[in-house]
């Protein structure tokens, strides 16, 4: 078994729990639940699995290193977090219906992984610093409470379209199946806030980093400049939660907004903007 | 405070001004990742426009991150952290502080998380019993009312975790500044052997800047992957100070060098056009030495007797080496001339011994020099930062009180809390409360 294999197959097993969840909320199965549940936890035991294979196969090529130094790399770490992050909240909160919203972002990582180039490089010097796995992961454990942020907010958005002030239009429709808007408000919330203390952490760890290989903590080159405006967008909405009181929709644009800044952040200024960061060759 | 409540103090310590520059700050800084920074003014002419050039230019925006109205917006950022911080802090600290005994019978027993008990116990005796029970909670005592009241709390720091964060975005800018003023940043190219005693500054007209002590490389080491990428920079580095060697560090790319409040970073390297070092060992004496070598220049090793140099040179081959025709002599006086690769090592059999000869190519190393005194505030600004979120996001500040009074024939015992936040947290610890005070046997409680 190599981890390209195992990797393959986390693919699949993350589009059929997607397609499972998803079926679940739409044709009202609860039955799948299990079903659905078992998928994920595959998806992310394979996930693991590849991840760990893809280290030992590294060092076995004579150039070992931390599976995080490319963008294939980065999104298979990308769904790994998603991954977990999702299970951890289904265990929380017992509920599948978020799986709709949420597992789906695990799936399109691995199948935009899967359009990269998975061959092991060696590291250029400057990527050889254990900073930059304290970066990589602090970064990607934030991006991935983002994502699943993100699918909250749309879920938000949609279950709201069925509620009329605080009376259930229709207390048969699909969507009224869905949690009460406060219940979904609260855990957009939740996530944001352990995403924002991530993101944080994540752009400090690549500050140091910056400042060991380089000599400046702070350049101001787009992939930090975008990581800051994605930070600015998170702080934004946690004051205007925090002191405004705002949440419902709003907060679910801004989940949504935010999210949009973060994949611009990790991937549109890889192939539109010109930096430091390495990723971009992928 | 109060004549500081004026109009322009309402305005600094709003919390809709920080939106309004939350916003601000990120859509600007956008334009700096859009357009290019830091071109010849002719790259704008001829990428937008005059016009266009000509605005950027007043607006600094090929600089934009150092432009007049950019650091305007992170200092009204600063003055609204700071005047928010301040207006807001005595009440925080008050809350902190706050006695929870001096709190109104009245509003405790009709808090939205509360559980009433009976007993037939006198309430002198439940008090008692109270202070008996442990928990978690460390409860103090009042008379109050005509009853006993008990108050507890956790977490009340946590509340200062909000002024952490805020202070520590302070520290970071402070570090910021103090680097920006006090400190600077270089680079040097030092050759093989060679040493400098000055750095170049990186500004306009990168002026020298003479160092107070001696910085010398002894040797530069190029490691590539077979596929030809670096895989690593290596300088053997020594400081001199008077001639003596004080320090002596390999440094590689993410290692550097640290003297003087300098640091020497790893960041290039450049071959010497002509510039190439030769080991020549005897094989029976094992009396080895080390050349500094220009092509078509005769060297003599006058101890043993050797004359040799660089004749010829073909390549570069893979991995940009060349081969190099060597003319080698020694005191047989019979001389002899020989093709040798770069990094390998070759054996020159003579008549009166062996000599093994090897020949690498020569470089500069270029280091990149910064004094930055306001990097620790920076790190200690990022560590408050992490602390403070953590403390701001998941500890909470958690108060329980109990009340025990006489009512009508009975004796009464009311449980009562609040959360600042974490109310499913909070609802967790005061079940356990309440099943505690229950199950306690020298309470005798009835649930209500
Ligand atoms: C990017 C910079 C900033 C960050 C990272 C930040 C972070 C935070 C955090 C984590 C909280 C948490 C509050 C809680 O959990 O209760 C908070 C609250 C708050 N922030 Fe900021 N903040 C920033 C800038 C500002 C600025 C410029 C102001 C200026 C007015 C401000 C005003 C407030 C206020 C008033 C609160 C509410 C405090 C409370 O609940 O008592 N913040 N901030």
């Amino acid at each position: 078994m190599t981890s390209s294999q195992l990797l393959g197959f986390t693919t699949f097993a993350y589009l059929a729990a997607s397609i499972v969840y998803i079926a679940i909320f739409v044709f009202r199965a609860k039955k799948l639940g299990l079903a659905a549940s078992l998928l994920i936890l595959l998806g992310f035991l394979c996930n693991t699995g590849g991840i760990a294979l893809r280290w030992v196969e590294s060092y076995q090529m004579g150039v070992g290193h931390a599976p995080m130094s490319n963008m294939y790399e980065s999104l298979v770490f990308f769904a790994w977090s998603i991954a977990i992050f999702y299970l951890f909240l289904e265990f929380k909160f017992k509920n599948r219906l978020i799986g709709a919203f949420a597992v789906p972002f695990a799936f399109f990582s691995m199948a935009l992984a899967s359009l990269t180039s998975p061959d092991i490089k060696p590291l250029i010097p400057a990527l050889q610093s254990n900073w930059l796995i304290a970066h990589v992961v602090t970064c990607f454990v934030g991006y991935a409470a983002f994502a699943v942020a993100a699918g909250l907010g749309i879920m938000y958005l949609l279950r709201s379209t069925s509620v009329d002030g605080v009376k259930e239009k229709n207390p048969d429709s699909l969507l009224a199946t869905l949690p009460g808007l406060k219940v979904i408000d609260d855990i957009t919330h939740k996530t944001v806030v352990f995403g924002f203390l991530w993101l944080s952490a994540g752009i400090i760890t690549g500050a140091v980093w910056a400042n060991s290989a380089w000599g400046t903590y702070w350049s101001w080159d787009p992939k930090e400049t975008w990581s800051l405006i994605t930070w600015f967008v998170y702080a934004g909405a946690l004051h205007a939660r925090f002191t405004k009181g705002w949440g419902g929709k709003r907060i679910a644009w801004l989940a949504i907004i935010g999210f949009v800044a973060v994949i611009f952040t990790y991937y549109g200024v890889n192939y539109l903007l010109s930096g430091l960061h390495s990723y971009g060759s992928g | 405070m109060q004549k500081n409540k004026n109009e322009v103090w309402a305005f600094f310590s709003s919390v809709k001004l920080a939106l309004f520059t939350f916003f601000v700050l990120a859509v600007t800084s956008i334009i700096g990742t859009v357009i290019q920074q830091g071109k010849e003014m002719q790259y704008y002419v001829d990428t937008f426009g005059a016009g266009t050039a000509k605005l950027f230019q007043l607006l600094n925006v090929p600089d934009m991150y150092n432009s007049w109205w950019f650091i305007s917006l992170l200092v009204l950022f600063s003055i609204n952290l700071i005047v928010c911080t301040i207006d807001r802090f005595p009440n925080i600290w008050r809350l902190v502080h706050l006695d929870n005994l001096a709190m109104d019978v009245g509003r405790i027993v009709k808090m939205p998380k509360r559980q009433a008990f009976s007993s037939d116990l006198p309430v002198a005796e439940i008090a008692q019993a109270v202070e008996g029970v442990s928990s978690s909670w460390h409860f103090e005592r009042a008379e109050k009312d005509g009853g006993v009241l008990f108050a507890a709390q956790k977490g009340n720091w946590s509340r200062l975790g909000v002024i952490a964060v805020h202070i520590s975005i302070l520290l970071i800018f402070a570090g910021a500044i103090v680097g920006s003023i006090l400190g600077f940043k270089g680079s040097v190219m030092i050759r093989e052997g060679g040493s400098v005693k000055q750095i170049y500054l990186r500004d306009a007209n990168n002026s020298a800047m003479p160092l107070d002590f001696e910085l010398r490389c002894d040797r530069f080491e190029l490691e590539l992957y077979d596929t030809g990428a670096p895989k690593e920079f290596t300088s053997d580095l020594v400081v001199l100070q008077d001639g003596k060697e004080v320090l002596k560090k390999s440094i590689e790319v993410n290692d550097p060098l640290q003297y003087g409040g300098l640091t020497f970073y790893q960041s290039s390297y450049q071959p010497l056009e002509d510039g190439y070092a030769i080991e020549i060992e005897n094989e029976t004496t094992k009396v080895s030495k080390k050349f500094f070598v220009s092509p078509g220049r005769p060297i003599k090793w006058a101890e043993e007797s050797l004359d040799f140099g660089i004749t010829n040179r073909m390549g570069p081959y893979a991995m940009g080496r060349y081969r190099h025709k060597i003319w080698f002599n020694d005191a047989s006086q019979k001389p002899i001339e020989f093709w040798t690769e770069e990094g390998k090592m070759v054996i020159v059999e003579r008549p009166d011994t062996n000599y093994t000869f090897s020949i690498r190519q020569l470089y500069y190393t270029g280091l990149q020099v910064t004094k930055d005194p306001g990097v620790w505030f920076v790190y200690f600004g990022c560590a408050i930062m992490l602390l403070g979120l953590y403390v701001a996001f998941f500890l909470s500040h958690k108060k329980v009180w109990i009340y025990i009074s006489s009512e009508e024939s009975r004796s009464r015992l009311h449980l009562s809390g609040t959360s600042n936040k974490n109310m499913i947290g909070f609802e967790n610890d005061f079940s356990a409360l309440t099943e505690l005070l229950e199950q306690n046997d020298s309470l005798k409680l009835t649930r209500e």
